[in-house]
């Protein structure tokens, strides 16, 4: 069965109108007559349907892309409702229906690791509701306190005479009740469907074939459309010359698309694209097409002058001070370039025009920015727009973006009442990514003669997420996430969780001379503690071996005020063993890091051939995300982001040639493959209080602690990614 | 027009005969678990069996898997019971966003028939499918598992 039906549309216009109470949670659960199930069944609340034949479905609204969301939402609700979980099944409600509902499964975006600490609460809290509901249902029937009722299992049972009745029995009556106004939560400590290794919801499915994703969606009559937009970012599309494929089989309309796009629609998507390559394009492609890297590369590097402006983003003491007057400094110079997200599914979108309705099918990372969209592109009233979410196949923070989408309702807005698929070809979607920023950074140390660090500079040079891709979140022009991971113990990094620097350092300034290239930019999994990962923790190394000093012990003076990221430190170096001697030939690295609210470490054993062909043998890795809803899944997120951080080092690295981006495919843009995969222990070690995000942070170690250890290796200092540039390749 | 064998059926498409087995596969016979991912066969989301061997179906013509037994990610179970290295999967709960698991199944199981106990060296060298999710440690797990049943 595939977890990711949709409610059905009519039941949804039945429960729209009586919805949306507000009863003093964060997140109403919708009134005691709201949606019915796509069968009919009445829900208990906004997240929780029962079937007669106890079948428990359970709504989630953040998307599942492969990070385990879905899952561990689905336990969090389960554990409060006290079901069978063997009995749990998931589905999607849209943000057409969220919206008219005034939002009762609150936000629907899925970045920045937020899915499960952000809607934790709301959550657990609907399941709870539900849980009272159902007991006094049972209890009502029975005449009896609800007091003296017990559930567990999706079993209800009067505890003094031993009767027992089970969910999908009393859902029916306990869907009419008024929900509780206020529930009490459990102690994680108490949890038994939460906090285990339970097995992924949706994984059957993906076996066989059967999943669907975005790129698989069919409708009846639907046409496919291939599209090109400009090469060069901010360009424009001139004119095209249609005559010349007039005729193609399956070819139909060819079109503009927003004032920078053409679309070939076709009868296949196979056809389109044959005939769209096919097609005379003139570009207008203004004087971005001057832009490389070179000249991006050149301009960056007048901003890492220290007498550049720069916005600070911590400080303590005075750092630039302590420099002049240092005994010794040391400076170094590091870089890291545009990355595509490469998401193995090319983007896609179906929609679904007519002059009174516009829908679109789509894996998005955020259904109400996809909404958003669709409502803008098609100029319909919200009320009768919507967005039906299918499984995605990689987001990695592109799927935040909905520029496909709008694409695809301009295009559905020309041919009303045939349903249309837009599919980008992987080139097109290589060339017309949300890139990862491009930085330099410039750091300098200062010590004294007995080798303390008593200053530290990092200057960051470059590219802003925020400026390119939500400019509502500049603060008085500052980008207060460019410093994700160095921030200050002040800064809160409100929507992702804090990202601290982990050393105090009595004279300190980390600032940022913005600068931001005409290539569009955007979240990148792991998003800037990527950069600042390598600049800082690889810098730390170079401080460390100039003062004569061992990596870690180095780290450790630093660090005293800040336990829980020695912690995660200690527990990597403990379990490599970096007391003892490493196995001849090899050597090893570490690197540490806060960001979007957990804790993390990470060390590599590497060894190193003579023609500087790596192997990473082995990576320890630590986190400590405060809470922890399925630890199999979390070991999973960290053997992946050690994937997708080592391929960014090694591989990864968009360039810029006459304005656009020179890499098409996976043949110039290479990934990680199996012989390449080191062994990934990871230690997860919650400390409990908090809720940090699993699916990033581990990223931003895996890379500086594979470069400290080629280093250990090799006595080499490489500053600057992909490492396939410097002709150092795995081995 | 064609006429391929596709998971032990004869099927008449209209299509062109240089179109990619791919999408006519995708398309014309509408089997969507074989998936696109590069059109260039770099990736392996589009891997297929023809005539038992692994092949990157972006990279095979139409015209040139007239007469051969395809076989597609919907027809390797038989009968609804699924293969050792399916079942591998789900025990070892593999796939993260999935895309790319039903080329890397496809290459495992052709790998296994050939060479029912792969080592790890053996795997680097016939696993080349690009996963960006990074399950590549769950993939080797459950190749070693499927080999052991
Ligand atoms: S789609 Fe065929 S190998 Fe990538
Ligand atoms: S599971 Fe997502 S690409 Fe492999």
């Amino acid at each position: 069965m595939n977890p990711m039906r949709q409610l059905d549309r009519r039941a949804f216009v039945v429960g729209a109108a009586s919805a949306g109470l507000a009863l003093g949670f964060d997140v109403p659960f919708g009134g005691p007559t709201a949606v019915r199930a796509a069968d009919g069944t009445r829900e208990v609340n906004a997240w929780v349907v029962i079937r007669p034949d106890d079948t428990v479905v359970i709504r989630i609204a953040r998307s599942e892309m492969g990070q385990g969301t879905l899952t561990g939402l689905a336990q969090l609700v389960a554990e409060e409702l006290e079901c069978d979980w063997s009995k749990v099944t998931t589905e999607y409600p849209t943000p057409g229906q969220s919206a008219a509902r005034k939002r009762p499964w609150g936000s629907f975006n899925t970045g920045g690791s937020i899915g499960i600490r952000a809607s934790q609460q709301y959550v657990r809290r609907g399941g709870a509701a539900a849980r009272v509901m159902l007991l006094q249902a049972a209890a009502n029937e029975w005449k009896v306190p609800a007091v003296e009722c017990v559930a567990a299992d999706s079993v209800i049972t009067h505890a003094p005479t031993g009767r027992t009745v089970t969910y999908g029995k009393v859902a029916e009556a306990a869907a009419k009740l008024e929900p509780p106004t206020d529930v009490e939560l459990k102690d994680p400590r108490d949890w038994k469907i939460a906090g285990r290794s339970m097995k992924r919801l949706d994984t059957a499915d993906k076996t066989t074939g059967k999943m669907i994703y975005g790129i698989d969606v069919r409708l009846p009559g639907m046409l496919s459309a291939a599209i090109r937009a400009c090469p060069v970012f901010g360009g424009k599309l001139k004119s095209f010359d249609e005559a010349k494929i007039a005729g193609l089989k399956g070819v139909g309309k060819v079109m503009r698309v927003g004032d920078d796009a053409v679309a070939v629609i076709a009868d296949t998507w196979w056809r389109a694209k044959t005939a769209l390559d096919a097609l005379p394009i003139v570009w207008d492609e203004g004087d971005n097409a001057k832009v490389s890297s070179a000249s991006i590369a050149g301009w960056l590097e007048e901003g890492l002058d220290p007498a550049q402006p720069a916005f600070v983003g911590n400080a303590d003491g005075d750092a630039r001070g302590a420099i002049a007057g240092a005994a010794r400094t040391i400076e170094a110079v590091y870089d890291y370039p545009y990355q595509n997200h490469a998401a193995l599914e090319p983007l896609n979108a179906t929609a679904l025009y007519t002059p009174d309705k516009c829908e679109v099918w789509t894996g998005t990372q955020d259904g109400e920015r996809a909404f958003t969209a669709v409502v803008q592109a098609s100029g319909l009233p919200s009320d009768k727009c919507d967005v039906h979410k299918v499984m995605l196949g990689g987001g990695f923070g592109r799927r935040t973006v909905p520029d496909y989408v709008r694409q695809a309702v301009l295009i559905a807005r020309q041919m009303p009442g045939t349903p249309v698929k837009l599919v980008w070809s992987r080139e097109e979607d290589m060339t017309h990514g949300r890139y990862h920023p491009v930085t330099q950074c410039k750091l300098t140390g200062a010590f004294d003669a007995d080798d303390n660090l008593t200053g530290l500079h990092m200057r960051i040079s470059g590219q802003s997420i925020a400026a390119s891709s939500t400019p509502e979140l500049l603060k008085d022009g500052m980008d207060p996430f460019t410093f994700q991971g160095v921030a200050s113990s002040g800064e809160a990094f409100a929507n992702i969780g804090p990202a601290r620097l982990g050393y105090t350092i009595p004279h300190l300034l980390i600032d940022h001379s913005m600068r931001n290239p005409h290539v569009p930019v955007g979240v990148w999994r792991g998003v800037n503690g990527n950069q600042n990962g390598i600049y800082l923790e690889c810098f730390m190394d170079e401080l460390a071996h100039s003062a004569g000093q061992d990596p870690l012990a180095f780290r450790c003076k630093l660090m005293a005020n800040h336990p829980k990221h020695l912690a995660v430190l200690d527990a990597v170096a403990e379990r490599v063993g970096w007391s003892s001697p490493a196995p001849q030939g090899v050597f090893r690295g570490i690197a540490q890091q806060m960001g979007l609210g957990s804790y993390v470490a990470a060390a590599a054993e590497i060894s190193v051939t003579d023609t500087n062909r790596i192997r990473v043998h082995r990576i320890v890795a630590a986190t400590d995300p405060g809470t922890v809803v399925n630890p199999a899944q979390i070991e999973r997120q960290i053997a992946g982001s050690f994937v997708f951080g080592l391929t960014g080092l090694f591989y990864g690295g968009c360039t810029v040639k006459d304005g656009r981006i020179a890499q098409t495919n996976f043949d110039t843009y290479n990934a990680m493959r199996i012989r390449e995969m080191p062994k990934v222990e990871a230690i997860v070690m919650p400390s409990g209080g908090f809720w940090g995000g699993v699916g990033e942070p581990t990223i931003a170690v895996a890379a500086p602690a594979v470069l400290n250890a080629y280093f250990a290796a090799t006595g080499k200092r490489i500053r600057s990614v992909p490492l396939s540039n410097l002709d150092i390749v795995f081995a | 027009m064609a006429k391929l064998s596709i998971n032990g059926q004869m099927i008449d498409i209209d299509v062109e005969p240089d179109t990619p087995l791919l999408w006519a596969i995708r398309e014309n016979v509408g089997l969507t678990g074989t998936k696109y991912g590069c059109g260039i066969a770099q990736c392996g989301a589009c891997t297929v069996h023809m005539d038992g061997v692994a092949m990157r179906s972006c990279g095979v013509l139409v015209s040139e898997a007239v007469g051969r037994q395809i076989t597609t990610i919907e027809g390797l179970a038989i009968n609804g019971v699924l293969t050792r290295v399916q079942q591998a999967w789900i025990d070892h709960d593999v796939p993260q966003c999935g895309y790319c698991q039903s080329g890397m199944i496809m290459a495992v199981a052709a790998l296994l028939k050939d060479n029912p106990q792969p080592s790890d060296a053996d795997i680097d060298d016939a696993i080349t499918n690009i996963c960006r999710c990074g399950t590549y440690q769950q993939i080797r797990e459950a190749i070693h598992a499927a080999a052991n049943v």
